[in-house]
């Protein structure tokens, strides 16, 4: 009995402090960023090293690895394979994501109109987005499949094409305009809705001055609301650069980078050669090429868009 | 001042406007679903129109799909993963963007910066030496690494997302609060998070969407039918050889969608939020 009198006020005495501790914001804050952090160290940072190591090594599958300096980035260079990814990579990302900007301004305008069934239309117009990527691009597949392609039956039907249509995914350029079409496809909500916000913020009062000074709807355009959805517009194709120029999914599933490395990008490539074919300090230096192109999204981002914040 | 009503004409041209858009972002999953409710006869008759069905339809495909192939399995292990991966980023998240968002302590600004890095950096860039790392924690090819990894990208995201709705929620009504005797903690489960419910419903939506699409990690660290998820198992394991039977694949497609598309449709509204919110706040 007294025992436990003495157990209850201990443990009384203990839970007193811990309240304490948790009320002071310099134990408190710490203690609850703690769960984060170990992970982002064990499972972010810890990995990118060992990408780097593996990288500035001729580690191969099941065999001891010795230090080889920068030759893995270097001997990439004399690979044609490489040589095509690295320009694959720029080609991808700078028509997908453009085609995405201007798309996407053109669909924010639209639907930032009264509309009949607004809210479906959003909805509609985001599934994209929202559907497994890995999924929908094998609809996309099918939709190229040589034999049974729609986009050439309707194409054919329409009288766009001559029969029996490209072969969207055995040919060179076909192959590059298909997994841009599929990125376009995917990346448009994203694009559309966040413009949309940055529509939706702009001030009423503003075209309204512009109409009184005379300024036409294309005049608004350009002199109002082009100037002040820059921010939006920006932090937009900063995000997406990164990711589109990361991509893996539509890639994989579309063509598994042919015909002959026609549509490999940086991430299917590492996959081929540092997994497939066993070659993870190669694959790994493939991988790190991707990371010049992070660090200047971060920069900028962290430079001209969230400035405010940090 | 009189709104302005637009012509009627004006209001039916922007609707025509939107029509190729909608077509664009629609027909894929219209053909998809048509394809996977097709008989075979006329998926691979040439003559025949593919964009609709004229020899009537029929569930073979979803049959075939869910007797013969392991697909339940697989959509149990996504659920599994997306599940267990959700909840325990929605958490840590959740208590990481509250102490960024609202105390001050020794790194604050250097971690919320090192979060929203994180949240950058592509899953593409790190699943070769992740392979490794879930290897020596002896859960290669098992959907527990799938557990531990998934939090790597939706810690940082659940994070970023919160702070900014945490940023929203008055000062002062949690200072009330410890005014009046409560402890911090108890000032955020009974005042800021109620507050903050909308920011959770959108961190749960999107963490439960992003580890339900990944694909990347599932396909390098599960290979075996009993551990991997429902996009690697469609488009690995019903794809044996040359030849693909394209109704099945439909159907399997369509069917590893029905979760996300089913969330989608309830809670519609989060998505527009959350996708404006991660990218602009």
């Amino acid at each position: 009995m007294a025992v436990g009198r003495v157990g209850v006020a201990g443990a009384a005495r203990r839970s007193l402090r811990v309240r304490e501790l948790l009320d002071r914001e310099g134990f408190l804050g710490p203690a609850f960023v703690s769960p984060a952090f170990l992970l982002i160290l064990f499972l972010v940072a810890y990995p990118f090293c060992m990408a780097v190591y593996f990288a500035l090594s001729d580690a191969f599958i099941g065999r001891p690895s010795h230090f080889v300096g920068l030759a893995n980035f270097v001997n990439l260079w004399t690979s044609d394979a490489f040589r095509q990814t690295f320009q694959n990579a720029f080609v991808f990302t700078g028509a997908a994501v453009g085609f995405k900007l201007v798309l996407g301004i053109s669909l924010a305008l639209l639907l930032n109109q009264q509309l009949w069934f607004q809210r479906m239309i959003r909805g509609a117009v985001l599934l994209p987005w929202v559907i497994p990527t890995a999924l929908s691009t094998l609809g996309w597949w099918w939709m190229f499949n040589p034999g049974y392609s729609v986009v050439n039956w309707t194409g054919i039907s329409l009288g766009l094409l001559d029969a029996p249509g490209p072969n969207w995914l055995g040919q060179k350029y076909y192959a590059m305009a298909a997994v841009v079409t599929v990125n376009v496809w995917r990346g448009l909500p994203f694009f559309a809705i966040t413009i949309l916000a940055g529509l939706v913020s702009i001030p009423r009062e503003l075209y309204e001055a512009a109409e009184a000074d005379g300024a036409g709807p294309v005049a608004r355009f350009w002199h109002v609301t082009l100037p002040l959805l820059k921010p939006v517009m920006a932090i937009v194709v900063l995000f997406s650069t990164i990711f589109t120029f990361s991509d893996f999914n539509i890639v994989y599933v579309l063509t598994r980078g042919g015909p002959i490395n026609s549509t490999h990008l940086f991430a299917t490539l590492t996959r081929q050669v540092g997994l497939d074919s066993g070659r993870i300090g190669e694959g790994a230096a493939i991988s790190l090429y991707l990371f010049p192109v992070l660090v200047f999204v971060v920069w900028a981002q962290l430079r001209f868009v969230r400035r405010q914040v940090y | 001042m009189a709104v302005k009503r637009r012509p009627l004409l004006t209001k039916i041209a922007l609707h025509l406007g939107l029509v190729p858009f909608l077509i664009f972002a629609l027909f894929p999953f219209y053909h998809m679903a048509l394809t996977s409710l097709k008989q075979d006869r006329e998926l691979y008759d040439r003559h025949a129109s593919p964009l609709l069905i004229h020899q009537g339809p029929t569930l073979e495909h979803y049959v075939h799909l869910l007797q013969e192939t392991a697909f339940g399995t697989w959509v149990k292990n996504s659920l599994l993963v997306t599940v267990l991966a959700t909840t325990l980023s929605v958490v840590i998240g959740t208590i990481a963007a509250y102490v960024l968002a609202r105390l001050k302590f020794f790194g604050v600004a250097t971690f919320g910066t090192a979060i929203f890095v994180t949240y950058l950096v592509p899953t593409s860039l790190l699943f070769l030496p992740l392979a490794q790392v879930v290897n020596t924690l002896g859960l290669g090819d098992s959907k527990w690494s799938l557990v531990v990894t998934y939090p790597t990208f939706l810690v940082p995201f659940c994070t970023w997302l919160l702070m900014g709705y945490f940023r929203t929620v008055p000062k002062e009504v949690e200072e009330c609060a410890m005014v009046d005797g409560a402890t911090r903690i108890q000032a955020l489960l009974r005042i800021v998070l109620p507050i903050a419910v909308p920011g959770l419903v959108c961190a749960v939506l999107f963490a439960f969407t992003l580890s339900w699409n990944e694909f990347i990690y599932a396909l390098t660290f599960t290979s075996s039918s009993d551990e991997i998820t429902a996009a690697v198992g469609v488009t690995s394991e019903l794809i044996r050889g040359d030849i693909y039977f394209w109704g099945g694949l439909m159907a399997g497609a369509v069917l590893g969608s029905v979760p996300i598309v089913i969330l989608y449709v309830f809670f519609l509204d989060y998505y527009v939020s959350g996708l404006t919110a991660g990218a602009v706040k």
